[in-house]
């Protein structure tokens, strides 16, 4: 697999393509015909209230197991990756920033990354000494404490901690479509500031890299700044637009939207989300 | 479900065997004249045979211990080699004078290649004798003393009377009895008052032939002040039918010595492994047991300290994997007799594929052992359904003002973390044998670096093939 321009980019040509993707978790349909198409260096916001199935999408297009695909297909620069085991969509250049990254112990962290380096960028990264530079590198840019290498993976991390390590996953893996699910969840205002500066680094140096940042708020998109937006409900976008949909959600919130498609608020609420 | 031999050892590098040469074999199984034998063959004093011949009665008249899990009862006690006895020679000093065929299995476990490397002394065993040895010539000048038990008991007939069978007398229980009586081989280490062996002496046990039994003992003395670190490892080809390892190892460390034992057992998975530890410990004296368990068939094995001056402290780190056809029944003991004792056990269990693993463990505070410390930790990860993880903790505490903590803990390979690793790009069996190597991090942290990546090596083998 390669990542340089040579790939064949599919019909559109666009990096990374979903088309009518329906998911069920545990025998209940989450997502109802989810259609979304982002090109090569674009990022996409994708916001919605608890319950409208952000999270489900992010754990559909990485594969988790639970999350049943029942109809659609999703498509990596042409390639339909539905088929394939998650770290074989890792491989060929997908990524999930978690929400709630899960804690291996007894792992340390800079050995698993040089492990997942290894796994996905292939030969070219086993050299230790560059794996170490790089790895410094990207956790100043992060403003990560150096001994957070010897410590266990996400063990004990405050919440703070996790979303950077998340983010120096992102930048030392180098993927082709990034999925960040609330890479802002839980964070004060200076760290949503550091998470994005990470963010925004690995898109300059990685300026084909395409974003899908679901959030709840639009402080974050102040610093990482979208070029398109949408509007999430009951498993599907309602709404598109550009950065001033973020300034009308934050005046107005969700209801006129979601008034005007007829979705009353109780239903969005019992949503089973994730 | 029945799983053929061959299968359960298809991973397992060291299960290739040598044609036998040997200069003496025993007739298969066990009676005085066998014992006899053995001590003639070894030009001993008399009171050694005599002490053989006690042990063998004592071995005839104890019953199996009942408590495993695991069934005892099909060991042949009379189809087993007692004594095999490689070459004329006793312990070479010089890789070259050691019979090629041995060499070239020595050199394929990687032995020479250690003793280069990182190791202070080095002893091989091949059956029942000990072919190799050696220490540096700088510490054998600072009068440390590192030999094979029977080399230890010519040389230093004294010292071995003084100290032979008083931690664990023959009359322990039936392998205690049955090592006594026909042991041979081990180690026999004294280390003076205030003398540090920094870096670690190394015993290693190969087990060449088809049913064989093999009973080395070992017995290390920490003079006042002295430290030393022991390592040992093992392996046997693999047989279709069983071969016996019985061992006992004393260790003494007196007042404000540091004795660290660190096993790695890897035996094929047709060997029983039936081993008493024992150390006693004196005022503010430490003892550790590092002790990993990854092969065999059976293994029965409870390091165990006797606290017996002030301060003194023990801590034991038990790890064990059981995978198919495979019982790991290990743990550890501490005994707290005098005051101010501080002890922990610690003991990591994983099985696969239907092992079965058990911690079994006693810690004891004596009426007088004021103001000890004591902790036990469990923790058992099981990687499928159909593996069984059990827990014998015997807690007896006779003193009041004591500190002690227990902890226990089972847990699964959880789809999450699973999840979360192969969305990083590893594999199902990367992903697994990551989380079973955070899981004995505790323990291979506490090895010399060349031998924790000689464990992960081993767990990442034994991790592959069981999954789809």
């Amino acid at each position: 697999m390669t990542h340089t321009n040579g790939t064949y980019h599919g019909a559109s040509g666009a990096l990374f393509e979903i088309h009518d993707l329906h998911v069920s978790v545990e025998g209940r349909e989450i997502l109802r015909g989810f259609n979304l198409v982002v090109g090569h260096g674009e990022v996409h916001a994708l916001m919605g209230r608890n319950g409208s199935g952000k999270s489900t999408l992010a754990y559909a297009l990485m594969g988790h197991p639970k999350y049943l695909v029942t109809h659609g297909s999703v498509r990596l620069e042409g390639e339909d990756i539905l088929a394939l085991r998650p770290d074989d969509r890792a491989k060929l250049g997908m990524f999930l920033a978690f929400q709630n990254p899960i804690a291996i112990p007894g792992v340390g962290t800079g050995n698993f990354l040089r492990a997942a380096v290894k796994a996905v960028r292939g030969t070219e990264s086993i050299n230790a000494l560059a794996f170490r530079k790089e790895l410094a590198e990207r956790m100043q840019h992060l403003q990560i404490d150096p001994s957070f290498a010897t410590r266990a993976l996400n063990e004990g991390f405050s919440g703070g901690e996790k979303r950077r390590a998340e983010m120096l996953q992102l930048a030392m893996l180098k993927p082709r479509m990034a999925i960040l699910d609330e890479p802002d969840s839980g964070l004060d205002i200076d760290a949503v500031r550091i998470v994005s500066d990470g963010i925004n680094l690995v898109h300059q140096q990685q300026d084909r890299m395409g974003i899908l940042l679901i959030t709840h708020y639009q402080r974050i998109l102040n610093y990482v700044r979208p070029d398109k937006v949408h509007v999430m409900a009951r498993g599907r976008i309602v709404e598109s637009g550009g950065a001033e949909l973020v300034q009308q959600l934050e005046s107005e919130g969700y209801d006129p939207i979601l008034q005007r498609l007829g979705i009353e608020d109780t239903e969005e609420a019992t949503s089973h989300g994730r | 479900m029945a799983v053929k031999a061959a299968d359960l050892s298809k991973d397992y590098k060291y299960g290739f065997s040598d044609p036998e040469q040997y200069a003496f074999k025993s007739r298969r199984g066990l009676d005085r004249e066998i014992v006899e034998q053995i001590s003639a063959y070894k030009h001993e004093p008399d009171w050694m045979l005599q002490f053989r011949l006690r042990a063998l009665d004592i071995f005839f008249k104890k019953p199996m211990p009942t408590w495993p899990a695991a069934d005892l009862s099909e060991i042949d006690f009379q189809n087993i080699f007692y004594y095999l006895r490689p070459t004329e020679n006793s312990a070479e000093k010089s890789w070259d004078d050691v019979p090629a065929y041995i060499k070239e299995t020595f050199d394929k476990l990687g032995i020479p290649e250690a003793e280069r490397k990182f190791l202070a002394g080095v002893s091989a065993q091949y059956e029942s004798e000990v072919v190799y040895h050696s220490i540096r010539e700088d510490l054998e000048k600072l009068g440390v003393v590192f030999l094979d038990m029977d080399s230890g008991l010519r040389e230093y007939p004294d010292l071995v009377k003084e100290y032979f069978g008083t931690v664990i007398p023959a009359a322990d229980n039936k392998f205690s009895a049955l090592n006594s009586s026909v042991w041979s081989g081990g180690s026999f280490i004294y280390v003076p008052k205030n003398t540090h062996v920094e870096i670690p002496l190394q015993a290693y046990f190969r087990i060449n032939a088809e049913n064989m039994g093999q009973f080395e003992r070992t017995l290390i003395i920490a003079d006042e002040g002295a430290r030393v670190h022991y390592i040992e490892g093992c392996t046997a080809p693999t047989y279709s039918s069983d071969s016996l390892h019985s061992a006992v190892v004393e260790l003494i460390a007196k007042p404000g010595a540091h004795i660290r034992y660190t096993t790695i057992q890897n035996w094929s998975n047709n060997v029983y492994n039936l081993v008493t530890k024992r150390a006693v410990a004196y005022e503010d004296a430490t003892v550790e047991w590092v002790d990993g368990n990854l092969g065999s068939k059976i293994t029965m094995k409870y390091p165990a300290v006797y606290l017996l001056g002030a301060r003194a402290r023990a801590d034991i780190l038990s790890v064990a994997f059981a995978g198919a056809g495979q019982l790991q029944d290990a743990g550890g003991k501490v005994i707290h007799v005098a005051p101010d004792t501080t002890s922990t056990i610690v003991s990591k269990s994983i099985t696969k594929d239907g092992g079965r693993a058990a911690y079994r463990g006693l810690l004891k505070v004596a009426k007088g052992a004021v103001r000890s410390k004591a902790f036990v930790r469990c923790d058992a990860l099981l990687l499928d359904e159909k593996s069984r993880s059990d827990t014998y903790p015997s807690i007896e505490i006779d003193e009041e003002q004591v500190d002690i903590g227990h902890e226990a803990t089972v847990s699964k390979v959880s789809d999450e973390q699973l999840f979360y690793l192969q969305s990083r790009g590893l594999t199902e069996t990367e992903a697994k044998t990551m989380i079973v190597n955070g899981f004995f991090e505790a323990f291979t942290k506490e090895l010399p670096m060349e031998y924790a990546v000689e464990l992960n090596r081993l767990l990442a083998l034994q991790m592959e093939g069981s999954i789809g």
